[in-house]
């Protein structure tokens, strides 16, 4: 991973380790998996991602062979694999449940498999002693599973599902019953093992930070369907769906309607497409010299604390840029400077101005669309920030989280939208609490536009 | 305090109920029979002083187990026992398993069903059903009509009355004690250890073999010994549904008491008896004690 991009997906001449073809699979009236069809390549960490229910026990099932396809096939290396039984494939399993026996020892557990093979004695001691170093279970070889912990328990689960050396390891929610501090270790410890044996690892999940964290690509699936196949980092910043949007991570929703807007220069000239905004004089403009500015709060803290003291301010200061700016080109004041022309304005409610979005597609024009929005685009200030897009709203809950926390904030029109900021500093510049007035605001690329009902 | 008194309930049963006796037939077993009332000799006259309990002690001898060690018949009825509890357990495991297999691999929905099933031929009289076996086995019998009714043979057979049917009884008489425990040990089993055992290598009969039966042995073993350690004493089965020959303990000593009035001797072939128990109880008592370890 770390000179070249491993991404075999994205070439066309990589021949893929499994295949689904139009699989379908139905338990009686029920529809378990919808005529699906997905590659996955060798090497891969392939996480299969969403709500229970949503098929991905069942794909998983069907790749160590406890259940057949109702229609279409499944190719493990170009083999159709649909008649072969469990015992008979290149592929292992981790169960949920771990699934050791427990009347043989942790050894035993391991030399399971091999000795099924008919392995030779020494050569199983050996791949045995290998995969208790790998999974640092050499203490604990002569123990029953239930002398051990469940983060012992989990690493034998993973050691004996990997000691055939499998073309294929599949891993039905390994970590579920582990503690959040040990799964994340533990997260590591299965990507390294990934890395070190070579083996593609299927992972069954639905938490999605784990899927986030492990795997090279994530599928979100919904209704035996998979919604979208993308690395973790396309799911987060682009999902495909209002589903997948919501599904992963934090987002905030915002419906309305789309308009396409001007895409020649020329529209600066113009007044911006939200009237009801009101002018501020004191705003900055944008100019090519890029001078610090007092805020609001430096404003004020000149004018009452320092100004008494050292008299009035330093004619050399920035004052004058802002004179000479304005004085140049007095119109676009009332208009948001650094919005990029093109893109869509959404219009989404009387009491707010139209959301600007430059990054979308003009062909969503006139439809009916959902920004998404993930919490920490989001920016939250006590005084009006000159942003393409601004919301006033009232802090009504405030989620401390240590790293961060999370701003829940009521909109003028009753919206409730969440923003996450670092806390950076122990004490914040900008106190902001319960009941406080705030703008929220974003870039034209923070959010992402969806089709509605997706 | 409370606690030792809670814990001396059971002690006290023990002691009243159980070592008393046992005492009271271990010195029966010592003395010699008499025509009499108690029908033995000597009794215990503590009113005549110290001279008299030693009198009384000096009496006691351990001549009637030299009589059961020289009479072949004690010999042969302790081990036509054994033989026939033996085979009868393993008979009963034979038909036992699979009920408690397919008990435990039922629909969750189905299995307090299946369940009351196994207990339900207990709401009527023991002795009632032992000799509803007698109208199936016997000549004319339910079993030998059908058997020549589909051609299956032209002669009937002879089972009442033979060592044959004395197995069939205890195997049916004892089935539940065999199938609740294995079914309790199966159904306590994951599914997913077979699913894990076929995803390593293993056919559906080696994961049989390599997983559900060594993870049924305390089921197993805890059946068993709740049919093998009364069949060995048995006497009503024996006495209905077997023949002249069949010879058990139980009956013996059934035939000692009551018609041979020798208190004496029946009282030794008794103390015999449960000394022979003492072996499969106690290692009873051990796989109980080890299956507890193992669930914690």
């Amino acid at each position: 991973m770390a000179q070249t991009v491993f991404a075999p997906w994205e070439d066309s001449q990589e021949k893929p380790l499994i295949e689904f073809v139009n699989v379908t699979k139905r338990f009686g009236d029920f529809t378990a998996i919808d005529n699906l069809s997905q590659k996955i390549y060798a090497r891969e960490f392939f996480a299969l991602l969403g709500p229970s229910g949503c098929g991905k026990t069942t794909m998983m099932r069907m790749l160590a062979g406890f259940e057949t396809p109702s229609e279409g096939k499944i190719l493990l290396a170009g083999q159709d694999i649909g008649a072969v039984p469990p015992n008979k494939r290149a592929v292992n399993m981790m169960f949920q449940s771990y699934a050791l026996f427990p009347h043989l020892s942790v050894w035993d557990n391991i030399a399971f498999g091999l000795k099924r093979e008919g392995m030779a004695k020494d050569k199983i001691a050996a791949r045995v002693d290998e995969m208790l170093r790998l999974t640092r279970l050499e203490k604990f070889a002569r123990r029953k599973p239930h002398q051990i912990s469940g983060g012992q328990r989990q690493r034998v689960a993973l050691a004996r599902s990997l000691a055939k050396a499998p073309k294929l390891l599949l891993l039905d929610e390994p970590l579920g019953a582990l503690d959040k501090k040990l799964r994340q270790e533990t997260q590591f410890e299965l990507m390294d093992i990934q890395e070190s044996t070579g083996t593609t690892f299927v992972i069954v999940t639905h938490d999605q930070e784990e899927a986030m964290t492990v795997a090279s690509r994530v599928a979100v699936m919904d209704h035996g369907r998979i919604v979208q196949v993308a690395t973790p980092d396309v799911i987060y910043e682009a999902p495909n769906s209002v589903y997948v949007a919501d599904f992963i991570g934090d987002v905030n929703l915002i419906s309305g309607k789309a308009s396409t807007r001007k895409a020649a220069p020329a529209s600066q000239s113009k007044p911006a497409p939200q009237p009801a905004k009101p002018a501020e004089p004191t705003s900055p403009s944008p100019s090519d010299e890029r001078r610090p500015q007092p805020n609001a709060m430096g404003e004020w803290l000149h004018d009452r604390v320092l100004e008494p003291v050292l008299g009035k301010r330093d004619p050399n200061t920035p004052a004058p840029i802002v004179e000479q700016v304005t004085a140049a080109e007095p119109q676009p004041v009332s208009a948001p400077p650094e919005i990029p022309a093109g893109g869509l304005a959404i219009t989404w409610s009387p009491d707010h101005p139209p959301l600007i979005a430059s990054n979308a597609s003009e062909t969503f024009g006139g439809a009916d669309v959902v920004l998404a929005l993930r919490p920490e685009k989001l920016n939250i200030s006590t005084t009006k920030p000159d942003a393409p897009n601004v919301l006033r709203g009232k802090v009504i809950d405030i989620a401390y989280l240590g790293n961060i926390s999370t701003y829940h904030v009521q909109l003028d029109n009753g919206t409730m939208v969440k923003a996450q900021i670092a806390n950076t500093r122990r004490v914040s510049r900008r106190q902001i609490t319960w009941e406080d007035e705030v703008w929220l605001s974003f870039t034209t690329t923070a959010g992402v536009v969806l089709e509605q009902g997706t | 305090m409370r606690r030792a008194l809670l814990i001396s309930i059971p002690y006290l049963w023990l002691l009243v109920l159980f070592l008393i006796p046992f005492v009271i037939v271990f010195k029966i077993s010592l003395s010699d029979a008499a025509i009499a009332r108690p029908p033995y000799l000597p009794t215990l006259e503590l009113s005549e002083g110290w001279a008299s309990i030693k009198e009384f002690f000096a009496e006691l001898d351990f001549e009637n187990y030299t009589f059961l060690g020289e009479d072949p018949l004690y010999r042969l009825a302790y081990l036509s026992s054994l033989k026939i509890a033996v085979v009868s357990t393993v008979l009963t495991l034979l038909v036992g398993y699979p009920i408690a297999y397919g008990m435990a691999r039922a629909a969750p929905e189905w299995r307090p069903t299946l369940l009351m099933l196994i207990i339900l031929p207990f709401w009527t009289s023991f002795l009632i059903r032992v000799y509803a076996w007698k109208g199936i086995l016997s000549t004319e019998g339910l079993l030998n009509q059908l058997l020549m009714g589909i051609g299956l043979v032209d002669a009937p057979l002879t089972i009442l009355n033979t060592n044959t049917a004395v197995y069939i009884g205890i195997a049916y008489t004892y089935l539940p004690f065999m199938v609740l425990p294995i079914y309790s040990a199966l159904e306590k089993m994951d599914d997913s250890l077979l699913e894990a055992a076929e995803d390593l290598g293993c056919s559906r009969l080696q994961a049989f073999w390599m997983v559900t039966m060594p993870l049924s042995r305390a089921g197993i073993f805890a059946g068993s010994f709740l049919v093998f350690i009364p069949a060995l004493g048995e006497f009503v089965i024996p006495s209905l549904l077997g023949g002249s020959d069949t010879l058990m303990i139980g009956k013996v000593l059934y035939e000692e008491f009551f018609s041979n009035r020798d208190w004496p001797v029946a009282s030794a072939v008794a103390v015999i008896l449960l000394l022979i128990l003492i072996v499969p109880i106690v290692l009873f008592q051990l796989n109980q004690q080890k299956q507890q370890e193992a669930g914690k």
